[in-house]
């Protein structure tokens, strides 16, 4: 019985861990985006299933050649949660390379450069967005956007086109606000269906991966700000911040961008700063701005802001005094 | 706020009799099983050397520092050994090893105390000092210290801890069942000792048949209540406890529960009190859980101090070849042992044998900020930033984030899904730190 001690771990407590791991969580993120996908394929037909495809693959690709010399080069599933964020991103009527161009882009240059996942400074999905708005803008955002064509599978989804309702907000009276909600106007792949997000968001709560602290400071701000400034297009001022919070990239930033944790504070209070700083830049770039859309650039440049968010916003420990200064 | 819900797996012995393991044939009783000073061996007044006979509840060993508590033999029988031996911290430790004559013949001196009427708070203290008594929950400070307070803090509240929030661990839960009322006189004699107003036992929601019994047996008691509390670790934590059960606060950077007018002890505690009071009997034997995936007879045990982990474990039908780890105390806070070689001490809640299905070993990866740490922290600290900062040696910022307030619960290392050990690198930070202060002085 005393030869089995040679076997025995001697190592620091606690001797249990749970049974999360960076792996699981990605998983979970895949199962909360699958709503958004799956409604991405109903509104916007077999396009937008290639994009999502091309999407994960090259950022899968691309990592595992990467990181080629290590033992797990697969990865732990984050460049697939790159690559399909992306690609939710993205408006159907892209040309396949860009896909494949914005998803590599972002991997090398939103994370790898920076020393893979956990070093990376900024949301590496958006990163991969910004090269694309910025290099081929005219495919990435224009004032006319192709609307959806639920269940038309094999039909071309540029045939049918609109106005992007954030441009000219008077065409948002043409669409009732449930059908803003569910998702059935021009948009990127993934953000139009407010429902499809929030199943996704529901989901990430319950498996403890994401707190309302930065949906909710984010959706609170744009509400609250759309609802004053937003022009009261709609008969009620409150529905006109209610279709500011819908329409766009609100509630795909929101739930799943904000809340990349890498790139986003630890701290409490920091996050709740987090959340409400995205909802004011991106008000201020809606309104004021000379973009429709101001979402992934107010993620951005809160993301640079968070170490300094994290360093002001340390938490008073359990039972101290008034916070020493750091 | 903060803290974690590790499965609790309680459910291999939570219905299971306390049972009284038989005497074993030799005990090693360590001069040091308390925190504060060492125990000096009797050599000269009890003549304790090589050779000499023991009986059970024979003094071995004090010290006259006021933090520290002497050490009983648990067994009659002959001194074999005094030196060095292993011990749970890790460390080796002067001890006495005796063998026993199999009697159990009790010292002569141990005879019943008055009723607890007749006491006074003095003679309870001294009655608590000379049984021996520490904190039987694990952290084994001496308890005649806790039931003497500064005269300018008074101290109107006891709470008895019986949330056993620790993974694995039933000991307290049997002994809450079995010893119901001897729980509940220590807590009078302890109430009595510190001049206080009334007591609280606090049980965890996941020993309802716990809180049934010991609400039935102060019934009848004006001053006594049994509270309820969540089923989350680390629940038990005294500073947890006391804002659990009261909602007071206990300041930060190491003050005592007695700035809020609390003390707190474990329920074994109160049992020993009791037993010292009534039966006179020192601290010779404790209740501890046997178990782990690599326990073949999961065990609550009543055991006497200085027993051998491996004769417990045998008794227990052995450790299996898969075991990894081996700890003394609960899988949170624990110890792990490179040998089964060591006594059973007075803060030995539980010995665990863990095998490869409990520990999951696995290599950390770089943090992913997830914030899950901070989130579980229950003094609320931001575990990954000190590890960063401990990383790069940046003690300075280590104490400016307030690791010195971490009281190692693992909540952190617990969910991390990099499976970075944080506490550890708390544990270094706060060693780093109090090694800086004490230089500086």
């Amino acid at each position: 019985m005393f030869e089995i001690s040679e076997k025995l771990v001697v190592s620091s407590s606690p001797h249990i861990r749970s049974s999360d791991s960076v792996q699981s969580i990605m998983f979970d993120v895949m199962v909360a985006l699958f709503p958004a996908a799956l409604m991405a394929v109903l509104l916007f037909g077999y396009r937008a299933l290639l994009i999502m495809v091309l999407s994960v693959t090259a950022a899968i690709v691309v990592e595992a050649i990467w990181l080629r010399k290590r033992d797990n080069f697969l990865g732990d599933g984050s460049a697939a949660v790159t690559g399909l964020l992306l690609a939710l991103t993205l408006p159907p009527t892209i040309p396949w390379w860009t896909a494949v161009v914005g998803s590599v882009s972002a991997i090398i240059i939103g994370k790898q450069v920076f020393g893979g996942i956990g070093y990376n400074i900024f949301n590496p999905a958006l990163v991969g967005r910004a090269i694309l708005v910025v290099s081929w803008g005219g495919y990435m955002a224009g004032d006319v956007w192709a609307l959806p064509q639920p269940f038309a599978f094999t039909a071309d989804v540029s045939a049918v086109t609109g106005a992007t309702v954030l441009a000219a907000p008077q065409e948002a009276l043409a669409h009732s606000l449930p059908e803003i909600f569910i998702g059935n106007i021009g948009g990127s792949l993934g953000e139009t269906s407010a429902l499809a997000l929030l199943i996704g968001g529901i989901w990430l709560i319950y498996r403890g991966h994401i707190d309302f602290r930065i949906p909710g400071g984010f959706i609170g701000t744009v509400f609250v700000l759309g609802t004053i400034f937003g022009g009261g297009f709609y008969e009620n001022y409150l529905l006109t911040g209610l279709f500011h919070v819908l329409a766009g990239g609100v509630m795909i930033g929101a739930i799943f961008m904000a809340t990349d944790m890498v790139t986003t504070p630890v701290t409490p209070q920091g996050r709740i700063i987090f959340g409400i700083g995205c909802g004011l830049i991106t008000m201020l770039i809606r309104l004021w701005g000379t973009y429709p859309e101001g979402v992934s650039f107010a993620i951005l440049l809160m993301n640079a802001v968070t170490p300094i968010i994290d360093n002001f916003t340390t938490p008073r420990q359990f039972g101290g005094e008034v916070r020493k200064s750091a | 706020m903060g803290g974690v819900h590790p499965e609790d797996q309680k459910q291999f012995t939570s219905s299971l009799a306390i049972e009284k393991m038989p005497l074993p044939e030799k005990v090693v009783i360590p001069m040091q099983q308390h925190i504060g000073a060492p125990c000096e061996l009797l050599a000269d007044v009890e003549k304790i050397e090589k050779g000499a006979e023991i009986r059970t509840g024979q003094k071995l060993g004090d010290n006259k520092g006021f933090v520290s508590a002497p050490v009983h033999s648990s067994i009659s029988g002959t001194v074999v050994d005094i030196g060095q031996h292993s011990h749970p911290l890790g460390v080796k430790i002067n001890a006495v090893t005796i063998e026993s004559d199999g009697m159990d013949q009790w010292d002569d001196n141990i005879k019943p105390n008055p009723d607890l009427d007749k006491l006074s708070p003095e003679d309870i203290r001294k009655i608590v000092r000379e049984a021996g008594i520490v904190g039987l929950g694990g952290a084994t400070f001496p308890a005649h210290v806790k039931l003497s307070p500064p005269e300018d803090k008074p101290i109107d509240l006891v709470i008895i801890n019986g949330s056993e929030c620790e993974p694995y661990l039933t000991a307290d839960h049997r002994v809450m069942l079995e010893k119901t009322e001897e729980i509940v006189f220590g807590l009078k004699a302890m109430i009595k000792a510190l001049g206080a107003d009334r007591g609280i036992i606090g049980i965890e929601d996941n020993k309802p048949d716990a809180i049934k019994v010991m609400e039935d047996a102060v019934a009848g008691e004006q001053n006594i209540q049994v509270i309820s509390l969540h089923t989350k670790y680390p629940q038990g934590a005294e500073k947890m406890l006391i804002y659990a059960t009261t909602g007071r606060v206990v300041p930060a950077e190491g003050a005592l529960p007695l700035e809020v007018g609390v003390v707190n002890h474990n329920v074994g505690t109160a049992v020993a009190i009791t037993q010292a009071i009534r039966q006179g009997k020192p601290l010779v034997e404790r209740t501890l859980t046997v178990t782990g995936s690599g326990i073949k007879e999961p065990k609550n045990l009543q055991v006497r101090i200085g027993t051998l982990v491996s004769d417990v474990i045998e008794y227990c039908g052995g450790m299996s070849e898969s075991t990894v780890k081996l700890v003394v105390g609960g899988p949170m806070m624990g110890l792990a042992q490179p040998t089964p070689d060591i006594p059973v001490i007075k803060g030995t809640s539980g010995i665990l044998a863990l095998t490869d299905e409990d520990v999951h070993l696995v290599e950390s990866s770089p943090c992913i900020r997830c914030a899950k740490c901070v989130d579980s922290c229950p003094v609320q600290l931001l575990p990954t930033t000190i590890a960063q900062v401990t990383e790069f040696g940046d003690y300075k910022k280590a104490e400016q984030l307030n690791a010195l307030d971490c009281f190692e619960c693992g909540c952190c290392s617990y969910v991390c899904p990099s499976k970075i050990p944080l506490t550890q690198w708390i544990r270094i930070a706060k060693a780093e730190i109090l090694n800086r202060k004490k230089q500086n002085k």
